[in-house]
This record gives C-alpha cells, structure tokens and sequence, in this order.
C-alpha cells in the first residue's frame, strides 16, 4: 500500500529544500491533473500511515440473536450430554439384574462379553449421543442463513427506499445483520452529508454589516426574504462599495479551489449547476467551492490560476490578475487560512479567512460588533459562517514575512512549531472585512427520521468534525433537541472553568435528580429511554480528557462510568469537533457500558468507516463523498431517511421473524427427540431407535423446514405502514425480547409437553392391548399386529402435524405461499411415507418400513389417536394465546385487533395512541419542521399550547386543519408548496 | 455477499419484491375460539362416548399360564428341565364369547424391542436369497453358525421365536371336542406374499439343504407346520408374526382366530379346556406368559384409552371455552367492544 507519496513535477523543478514539506506530499488514493506522469517517492508505506492508524480491522459481526442461539445451544448441548448420561447410567443400574443384562434370547457374542465395561460404556455413551444428536438443530443453522440471505432481498428490492435521483437502492453488504436492525438502542450518526446533504449552498455574506444574498434560486425555492437584507443594487455608497468589493476579492483569492475544465472528474466531484457546466471547482473543502460559486453569482468569478497568477473575471467583465506569493495552508489548530497577493497595481494584501473565534481576536479595525452579531446568529440558525480579513502589506512587511516562512519551511527540526508561529505573526492586524455564511441543508425528512428514532426509544448521538454552534444548529433543526431539551454542556469552555470532575459531577447531579424523583413516583411506568429531556454537547478535547486513563488511577474509571451514566439520561447527545477515531471509540465505549446495548453507525465519510466498522450495525449513506462508507458498512443506503424504514419495518420484522425461527426450530427438535428419549426406557435402553432412519433423516431436511423458512420470511404481524407510522412499537421488541430466557422456556417445556403426550398416547394405545389393524383394505375380517416400527410411525406422524400446525397457529400472514409449503409439506410427508412404503414401488420391500405407513392408515383407532394426540399437543398452546391476548395485550396484540376489526384500515388512520390504552403514551413531538431556512415556523409561540392534537380514528381522513397554527405560518413565509410538505408530515408526527 | 442493484437489473415492483402479497390474516381471537372449542370438545366427547361404550362391549378373557406360584395349573411345566410338558387351563363361559374370537399368546417384561435382538436377522436370507443361507450376515451374530453349519433363518430374532402350543376343547357333554383353529392371515398380507419368500426349490427340504435350524428350535424351518406343507419355512405365519417385534416389552401377538364351523359366531356357553404345549422358558427373566381370547369391534380390539383419552381432552376443551367465556365477560376484550 503505497500512502504518502512524494511527488515533483516538472518543470519547473522545486528547490531541493522544498522537499520533505508536507505540501510536497500527496496522500494515497490523490487525484493525478494537469500532468500525464509523475516521478513520485513513497517515503512510508508502513503501519504507521495515518490511513493504517485510522484502518479499523473488519471484525465479524454477529447479531444479539446469534449469540442467544449460542446461548441455548449451549442449554441445549447440556441437555444432549445430560440425556446421555442419565440413559448410560441407568442402562448399567438396569443390567445390573443379570436376567435383564442377558436374556437367553438375547445372547452376546463371545467378543462383546469379553469387552471391558469401561470400553461398553463409553460406545453407549456414544451410541445414544448418535441417537439424540438430532436435538441439537444442525439445520437451524442452514435455515437461518438461508433465511438471512433470501431476507436482505427484500431490502434491497425495497422500493421504499430506492432513491430515484440517484438510482441507488439500499445495499446489503453483509446479510447476517437484519435482526439486528431491529433491536437498535443507539444511533451514531454523521452531520455532515447523512443529516445534511453536504450540498454547500451560499446564503449570505456580511460587509460591515450589511447582509448580501446572491439572487440564486436553490432547488426550485426563492430564498425566503427577511426585513434586514440588502439586495446587491441598492449599493450603500461609495465607501462601502470599496470593501464590498474587496471582500468579493479576497473571497475569490483566499482559497485553494481549483478549475477543472472537463465534464466528467475522476474522484471527487462538486459539479453544480449542470446547465452551464463547462468548468468546475474543485477542492477540498466544499465549504470553497460554495464560496465561490457564490461569489460567481455575486458577480465575481474566479477563472484560473496560471502561471502563479489567479485571474478573476469582475463585474464589468474585465479580468483582474493577481500575482499569487504565498499560501498560508488552513490547519484544523488555526482553523483558519490566508494567502499573500500581488495586485496588478503592485500592492501587496493578506487575504485571511476562518472561523469567527480565530479571526475576532487578530482584527484590529473594521464593524467588528455588525459582524459579530450577524455570525452569531447565523451560527445558531445552522449556517457555517467564516469570517474573512485582509492586511495590506508594505513591502518590509512582505520581505520579513517572505523570511519567516522561508526559514520555517527549511528549517531541520520541528518545522511544524516554527511554521505555526510563522503563520502566527503574518496573520496578525487584520481588518475585518465581513463574514460569510454557508448552508449545509437537512437531508429531506431528517427531522421526522430523528424524531420517528427517538420515539422508538432509540438515542441518538450526533458525532461530528464540525464546531459546537453549527453542529447544535443542526441539531435543533433536525429535531434531535427539542425545544423542551434541557442542553448540557461538557465543553472546553466549562472545563476551562470548571475543573472536569466538577463538571462531571454537577451534570450527573442535574441528570439524575428529576430522573430519580420520577422513579421514585411512579417507577413502572416511565418506560425505559424516555428518561426526561436531556441533551448532552461534549467536544472532542472533553471526551478524550474524559476517556484518557488519567494520572489519578482511581478517579479515571470513574469519570469513564459518570459519564456513561450522563449519556444513559441524555435522549440526544452531540459530539462536536470528533476526530474519526474518536468517533469508532464512542461507539465502543457505548458498546462496552454494562447494559451493552445495540449500536448503529450511520455515516457517509471516509472518516466514519471507523466508527461503522465498530458499531454493531453500520450503515453507509451512498454520499458525496464517495463510496467509502458505504463499501464498509453492513448495509448502505441513498439517504438518511431511509433509516426510518429499514429500522422500523425491516428490523422489526426480521427480528419477530428470526426469533420465531429460532424458539420454532428448538421447540421441534424437543418434539423430535425426547420421544426417543422416553422410547429408551421402554427397551431396555439398548439404543433402538424409534423413528425409522428415513424419518430421523429428513425431519428437518423435508417435513418442517419449508414452513418455517418461508414463515420467516413472509410473516408480517403487524402492517408495515403502522409499523412506520408508529414508531413505539419498535420499543415492544427491545432488548432482545423475543429471545428471553423466560420464553425459550416457554417453548422447550411446550415441547417437552408435545413430545410427553405423543409418546405417551401412543404408548397407552400399543401398551398390552390389542391395538391392530383392522385390514378392512387388504383382507376382510383379519387383525394384524402392529410391531415397534408402527409405533414409531405413528409418533413420527403425530409429531410432523402437531409442529407444522404450531407453526399455523402462530402465522399472522397468510400469503398464498405459505398455504403452499405448509399444506404442500403435510402432503410431502404422506406421500413420502406412503412411497417410502414401498405403495408403488415393491423393490423397497428389503426396508423395514414396508407397508407399515400403509397398514397404519388402515386402521381406523391409529386416525383416532392421530386426531386426538395433535389436539391435545396444541390445545395448552391456543389456550395461552387466547388468555393472554385477552388478558395482556401486548401493544402488537392490541394494534392485531384493531387493525381487524377496522379491516387493514387501521394504517390510514393516524393516532394509534387511542388504542394503546394509555400503555405507552410516547413523548407528544413537536411539529415538523424540515426546513432549518424557515425562521417563523421555528419558534412558533402559539404551537406550544396547541401541539396536543388528537385525531379520533373514527375520523375518515388526517384533516390538515388541524394544523392551523402551521399553515398560517407556512402562508406567512409566502411559502406555498411547503404548506404541503408539513401536511404531509403531520399525521405521522401529530398525537 | 455483496451485490449491486443497478437500474439494468431492477427487479419489477412486484407485490412480492415489496412485501405487499395479498394475505389472509386470521387471528385466534376468542369470538373464534370459544365456540371452536365447544363445537371441538363436544365432537370429542361424542366420539369418545362412542369408544367408550364399544370398549366395553369387548369381552375379553385372559389368563397367565406362567406358572410361578405352586397352585397354579402350569407349575409343573415351569421347570425348564421337563421336556413336552403338557398343561391344562380349563376355563368357563357364562355366556356366548361373541365370535369372531381372535386367540393371543402374550408376554411380559419381553424386550423384542433390543436394538441388536431386533437387528439379528438377515433381511436377505429371510427374503429367499440362496446366497445368504450359506453366508449369512454378521449381524446375526451368534445364531450365526452353529458349529460351522450356517443358520437358516439365523439370528436371535429368528431363534428366540416363541414355541408354545395351545389346542382349544370344548366340553360337550363329557366329551372334549376341539374347537378349530384358523391360522391364516394372522400376518400382515405384504409380509406374508411380498416380503418374505422362501427359497427357490421343491421340497422345501432341499432348498434348506447345508443349513442348520436355530438351535432353539425342536424342527427346522421346512417343518414348523407339520399340518399344512404350504405354511412352512419363511411364510410360516406364526414365524411372520414373531418376526414382526412389538414395540413394547409387554404385548401380546395373534396366535389364531375361531372362524370356523358352528364357533364361527363365537364360543358358546360351557367348559373349556385349552391344552397348553408348555415349551418356552421364560421365568429366566421374570417374564410372564399368558392367553387371551378377545372379540374385536369396528376399533379394534379393547382398548380403554383412547375412549377415556377423547372424554378427557373433550371435556377439557369445554371447560376451557367456559373459563375463556368468563374471563371474556368479565374483563370484556378491549378492542372488540
């Protein structure tokens, strides 16, 4: 793996003491332009590469479910052994009477006699592990992968979330994971490009002051207007049209975006505005190339670099050419970046831009308060601001500046300190020029995502490079904060205060208090997750102090655990300024806290890879950022949104189906064998089989395998519109719920049960009577014995309906498939046994079962005790079904009968709040709000108080009236279409 | 697995790819299954007040002949060293034994169901292959060979097989008369015609010749039915149902049927005699031997279980639609009001 290169190009050759600067390197997987070939040097290709410190290893993944079937393998391996033991040990206190050991009809021969006992033991032993192997389900483990496999189709053909702009469908990367989807407690998400779209749009700027706003039309929608902008021709004078245009300038010279002239780029691609496409900027940052662009609507345009010259085409058309001297390469420790210039009229100007924090305290003139004032609320709306300065240099200060960068770029040893210091007294005696602003919009339907997340009682944190105010910005419009959030804060601006213990300390205190009282109140009800209103912001710097094992060995782990325990009552938590390995250590910290809860990562970036190699499930947003995230995660997706309906529908119905699956498959093994296991003690435990071997064979190969797989993958207890719309009832199916201890149980007593009264029924029919065939098909009037492989037929045949019958009980969704495997195997298995008989072909006449199917049929008390023995296996079961829907309802249970009494209706309806019987009434959301650029609707004082709306379901439509307050605000933003989209988003949010 | 949906290879938007198939979607909610119950449970107790009632119908007479206790008729056979012992069970019908009368022999704590007991045959042999008379298979070990001299049929299912003979008189005016007899078709019909054969050749005699018979057996398999010539060797229809293993370590197997003559409507009232040829040792390992003379019905032959069986699981489904009835009324499901 070739990872830092070194490259030069030719001509004109770099002076050799350029050579090892980091801006002569191009990292792995860089974009070769403007030149054919270049001659390169890898100066290291080891482990310590930053891409091999950031490589997160690929560790199999394995679902919560798998390791419950792990679990009950193990139970049921014991039992295995255990059943085993008991019947070697009791096969030898039997024998102990030597009549019994060796009837004279049942001589040994020489060589078993002279056989050690130990030897004779041990080949029991074995004997009846052979004999009961069948109880470990071997072919669970064909059927659940089959089932995985076939599964994840139905994702990806998911038309739901098939992205039509992008012509991507959702992706299955790995297919062992789809129970796991339903059975997520924290989300990790990405900000950029998986909340947002990662579409850079320019809003606005700010000289001295005064807004401007490019007259851009985004997306088919006018910028909303608001009172203070200025529009471009109402130009404030003269004065101010100077450092109007000298802001333009310097935001045209103060990047490093470069032209691309051709349609197509390979890697990274910024392309907007297809129509006029014949060049593109390319950088980066995309922040740039916004920048840019938004100047070029603005009526300044950056042409080209050439020859060290960049050419920038002006309002009056004419092109201004600027001598490029020097670029002061942005740092994230800086967060900002500069370049020196050289106007045709020879002066020379610093151009600096970067964030308002590192900009504010180097300005020495210029409408500092405007500025600050307009960032700052910029900030909070969620715009990415950047302030941007100038200096103008005399020709001294240029000279010492040439000499401070020219010696820390050569010097030997820590260049980096000494450049950083160079940067630091260049940059200094700004003039404040203005400030800029850039929307990185919401993905569509982000907010109603979050908010559908957190009503399923999932968390949700927000990880994220970007900076505290931005990120929080976001957060508020994609409804991870609410407006009733309590926000904490644990950021390096407390802590500067505070020393971190305190601030620890005092945030469990805050934390815990309401949740404790609430507890103490009413501790039943409050459902878990739901825990007050909390939202947590902690930074990069604060986390990593969090989490370092510290000097003070005792309080470390502490810190570690109190802020776990912070995290565990926070709904939302926000982690800004995250390095991507910080990101993959949050998830694991989160993963390893004792609850070990179920993590989802869902990323876009390259620099989320990590932290969706390390989440239980990972998720890739097929961004603009390339494929990287995707091609890592488990499961990819075109768009945020989409997570609603993979979580929701899909992971809700593969985990209701794969529990089933499992609990189904131990259940009929149990069936399958403990009659063999009873059947020993009835011969002598001498190791007779009670199934014919063709029976033992295909048990789970042919007679109950199609009925389950295909139950597996077309169950569907409750509609997937409700499932979508009522995102609670992802909450009845946490925890692995299905797979408790308590039900596995359930089903191994239920089968213990089945196979008791299959045996024994069977056993009280042969036992000492006259039970015979009565041959009214063969030959009249005569009775034939049945013989020990009858008995086993006709627990084998009790056995194949009682468990396929079990499995009609519990399907919900009877499609025209599973009529056909679940009657097509009951007719398999007859016509099997019939065959096997040897009813058409007599060459099968050597075979023990011979006719035995057959003669069983023949006898009119065998159909009785089949009829009689299936009822009595089912009826405990039915029983309990029917009790406990009447008397413990579960919420799917509830939701199963109304959504019949209302024929499949019920999805059209919105609240189901109504029939949930105040079981769970979730958090009352607020309203949606999709669009962060829509100031009115944001704080709406009037919504607060009528936010609880309550829809009857006897009412036949969601009238949007209900939403008065919204549609007066939405007119009020002169907005018409996005009336419609809150009155599509409101019956799935309202309650 | 990895895969790449593209457009060129979009599957169409079927109702299957989206999850959408028409279904039918029942649910076991209680306004279905009270009266399913009912009408269930109510059916079962028909049917079992049914089987109770021809149950009881049957007449059954059974007696042990093992002969353990000293005043027991068959004591003196009980020695095994007392060779063609001969017993006498005399016995008394009140009324008429209803006919057809089907004769069983039955024994207790008898494992026919051993694992390797029952594996001690070898299927080809009993199939009429010549080849496996003087080869026979290992399993059949060590009724194998009988110093050298292959066995036919060999194995210990074969030779354990059951050897008592049993002759039925009837007292008629001071005289024993016998009553018939019918041993045919006491076998399942495939074992006898299909599975069975015997081996090419006439005599039978010749066909056995390099062969031994089992060393417990007093005659060789060509002479097991001295009566009828036909019913000899492999198809010997007391052999088929020997070699048919019972699955439990009591049972009972058919011996012969009364069909025949004026007893072919039953055994009328009077003394009885059934001469027992007591040659079958059984006390070794505290078996039991026993007759039973049973009439059988359109279900078989007695047999109480399975009539108590549907009167149990019948009233049970009753009782249960009752209880789910008054957990209905009294807690009135919710969401079906």
């Amino acid at each position: 793996m070739l990872t830092d290169v070194f490259f030069t190009a030719n001509p004109p050759p770099p002076p050799p003491a350029d050579l090892w600067a980091p801006r002569t390197c191009c990292c792995a997987r860089a974009t070769l332009k403007n030149t054919a070939h270049i001659y390169a040097v890898a100066i290291y290709t080891g482990m310590e590469t930053k891409m091999a410190l950031n490589y997160q290893t690929k560790t199999q993944k394995r679902s919560a479910v798998e390791k419950s079937m792990n679990a009950y393998l193990v139970v049921y391996l014991c039992i295995l052994i255990g059943k085993a033991l008991v019947n070697t040990v009791l096969k030898y206190v039997w024998q102990a009477d030597p009549n019994r050991d060796e009837p004279w009809y049942n001589d040994r021969t020489a060589a078993e006699r002279d056989r050690h006992i130990v030897i004779r033991a041990l080949t029991d032993f074995l004997a009846y592990m052979v004999l009961f192997n069948y109880i470990i389900p071997v072919s669970m483990y064909v059927t659940v992968e089959m089932q995985k496999f076939l599964g994840s189709y139905f994702i990806m053909w998911d038309d739901d979330m098939l992205d039509k702009e992008l012509d991507e469908r959702a992706i299955v990367n790995t297919s062992d994971l789809n129970e796991e989807l339903g059975q997520v407690e924290y989300v990790f998400t990405d900000k950029t490009g998986t909340l947002t779209e990662n579409n850079m749009e320019f809003i606005e700027c700010c000289v001295d002051g005064h807004v401007y706003v490019p007259q851009a039309i985004c997306n088919g929608q006018v910028m909303p207007g608001s009172d203070s902008m200025d529009m471009i021709d109402s130009s404030p004078g003269p004065q101010a049209r100077e450092s109007e245009e000298l802001f333009f300038r310097a935001l045209c010279l103060c990047h490093t975006v470069q032209v691309k002239e051709e349609e197509t780029v390979d890697g990274i691609k910024h392309g907007l505005h297809p129509g006029k496409a014949t060049s593109f900027y390319i950088s980066s940052s995309p922040d740039e190339v916004a920048l840019v662009e938004g100047m070029k609507r603005l009526g300044f345009t950056y042409l080209r670099l050439k020859d060290s010259h960049m050419e920038i085409l002006n309002r009056e058309d004419e092109v201004e050419r600027f001598e490029l001297l020097e670029v002061l390469t942005f740092d994230s420790v800086r967060r900002r970046m500069s370049v020196i210039v050289r106007a045709s009229t020879g002066e020379v100007y610093l151009f600096c831009k970067g964030a308002d924090s590192s900009i504010f305290p180097r300005v020495v003139a210029g409408k500092v308060e405007e500025v600050r004032g307009r960032v700052e609320r910029n900030a909070v709306e969620g715009l990415r601001t950047l302030c941007v300065a100038y200096r103008p240099l005399s020709s001294e200060q240029y000279a010492e500046a040439c000499h401070l960068l020219g010696a820390a770029r050569l010097a030997l040893q820590e260049r980096e300190r000494r450049l950083a210091e160079a940067y630091d007294q260049i940059e200094t005696q700004l003039v404040l020029l203005g400030a800029t602003a850039v929307e990185d919009r919401l993905q569509e339907e982000a907010a109603d995502t979050v908010e559908s997340l957190h009503q399923a009682g999932m968390k949700v944190w927000v990880l994220t490079g970007d900076k505290m105010e931005t990120a929080a910005a976001t957060c508020y419009a994609s409804k991870l904060f609410r407006r009733g959030t309590r926000v904490l804060e644990l950021t390096t601006k407390r802590t500067e205060e505070q020393s971190l213990h305190d601030a620890l300390f005092d945030l469990s205190r805050t934390v815990l208090r309401p949740r404790a009282a609430a507890g103490a109140r009413d501790p039943v009800s409050s459902p878990p997750g739901d825990c007050g209103d909390f939202g947590l912001i902690i930074d990069g710097a604060t986390l990593s102090a969090v989490l370092q094992p510290g000097q003070d060995d005792s309080a470390s782990g502490s810190y570690t655990e109190v802020f776990l325990e912070i995290c565990r009552n926070c709904s939302a938590v926000l982690c800004c300024r995250m390095a991507p390995l910080q990101k993959a250590q949050i998830v694991k910290l989160i993963k390893a806290s004792k609850e070990h809860p179920i993590t989802l990562a869902i990323g876009d970036g390259a620099n989320d890879v990590s932290m969706i190699l390390e989440a239980h499930v990972g998720i890739g947003i097929m961004g603009k950022e390339g494929r990287q995230a995707a091609r890592n995660s488990d499961y990819a997706i075109p768009k945020f949104k989409h997570l609603k309906k993979m979580l929701l529908v899909h992971g809700h119905y593969y985990y209701i189906r794969i529990s089933e699956l499992v609990q189904y498959f131990f259940y009929k093994n149990v069936c399958f064998i403990f009659p063999q296991f009873l059947y020993q003690f009835f011969c002598g435990f001498s190791q007779q089989p009670l199934y014919d071997t063709a029976y033992l064979t295909l048990y789970n190969i042919s007679f109950t395998s199609l009925p389950i797989l295909l139950y597996s993958l077309m169950e569907q207890h409750i509609n997937a519109d409700i499932l979508k719309k009522d995102p609670t009832l992802y909450r009845d199916i946490s925890k692995n719920c299905l797979l408790r201890w308590p039900i596995f149980t359930y089903w191994t007593v239920l089968g213990v049960y089945d196979a008791l009264v299959m045996f024994f029924g069977a056993y009280f029919l042969f036992d000492n009577t006259t039970f015979t065939s009565n041959g009214q098909i063969m030959t009249s009037n005569t009775q034939m014995m049945f013989g020990n492989w009858t008995f086993g037929t006709l627990v084998f045949t009790v056995l194949v309906f009682t468990v396929t019958f079990k499995l009609v009980l519990d399907t919900h969704y009877w499609t025209w498939i599973n009529h056909f495997v679940i009657w097509g195997s009951l007719v398999f298995f007859v016509v099997f046994s019939l065959l096997w008989g040897g009813i058409i072909w007599p060459f099968l006449n050597y075979q023990r079962m011979y006719y035995v199917f057959m003669q069983m049929l023949s006898s009119g008390p065998a159909w009785l005790s089949i009829i009689l023995l299936i009822t009595a296996g089912l009826l405990p079961d039915v029983v309990k079904k029917v009790v406990c829907r009447a008397l413990w309802p579960t919420t799917t249970e509830r939701i199963q009968n109304a959504d019949k009494l209302y024929r499949g209706q019920l999805s059209e309806f919105s609240p189901l709040a109504s029939l949930r019987g105040g079981q769970r009434d979730p958090p009352p959301p607020p309203p949606a709000n999709p669009r962060r650029s829509d100031p009115p609707a944001r704080l709406p004082p009037s919504f607060a108080a009528k936010k609880k709306h309550m829809f009857t379901r006897w009412r036949p439509k969601p009238a949007y009236s209900s939403f008065p307050p919204l549609l007066r605000f939405a007119g009020g933003g002169a907005n018409g279409g996005r009336g419609g989209a809150y009155g599509s988003a409101g019956p799935e949010t309202t309650v | 697995m990895s895969k790449e949906v593209g457009t060129e290879n979009r599957p169409d938007n079927t109702a299957f790819t989206q999850q959408r198939l028409p279904a039918w979607q029942p649910m076991l909610s209680a306004g279905i299954v009270i009266p399913g119950f009912v009408l269930i449970g109510l059916a079962f107790i028909g049917i079992g007040v049914a089987l109770f009632v021809t149950s009881r119908n049957i007449q059954v007479l059974e007696r042990d002949y093992t002969g353990v206790e000293k005043d027991s008729f068959c004591y003196g056979c009980s020695d095994l060293k007392v060779k063609n012992c001969k017993c006498n069970l005399n016995f008394t019908l009140d009324k008429l034994f209803e006919g057809p009368v089907f004769f069983y022999y039955g024994l207790s704590n008898y494992f026919q169901n051993y694992r390797q007991y029952g594996n001690s045959k070898d299927a080809n042999q009993l199939s009429g292959d010549k080849e496996y008379f003087l080869e026979p298979d290992e399993s059949c070990a060590p009724y194998e060979r009988d110093g050298g001299v292959p066995i036919a049929p060999c194995g210990a299912l074969p030779n354990s097989m059951f050897n008592d003979t049993f002759k039925l008189y009837q007292m008629v005016n001071g005289t024993r008369v016998e009553v018939p007899f019918d041993g045919k078709g006491i076998s399942w019909w495939t074992d006898y015609n299909i599975k069975y054969r015997n081996p090419p050749g006439t005599p039978l005699k010749k066909a056995f010749e390099g062969t031994t018979k089992p060393p417990f057996w007093p005659r060789p398999a060509y002479e097991l039915d001295t009566t009828d010539p036909s019913n000899n060797g492999f198809i010997n229809q007391d052999f088929l149902v020997w070699m048919r293993r019972a699955a439990l370590p009591d049972f009972r197997k058919l011996y012969r049927r009364i069909t025949e003559g004026e007893y072919a409507k039953g055994l009328p009232a009077g003394k009885y005699t059934l001469v027992i040829g007591y040659n079958y040792p059984v006390r070794a390992f505290n078996g039991k031997k026993k007759v039973v003379f049973s009439n059988v019905s359109w279900m078989g032959g007695k047999n109480k279980f399975l009539g108590i069986a549907y009167l149990v699981i019948g009233s049970m489904c009753v009782v249960m639609s009752i209880v789910m009835l008054i957990v209905y009324a009294k807690f009135k499901f919710p969401d079906e009001e």
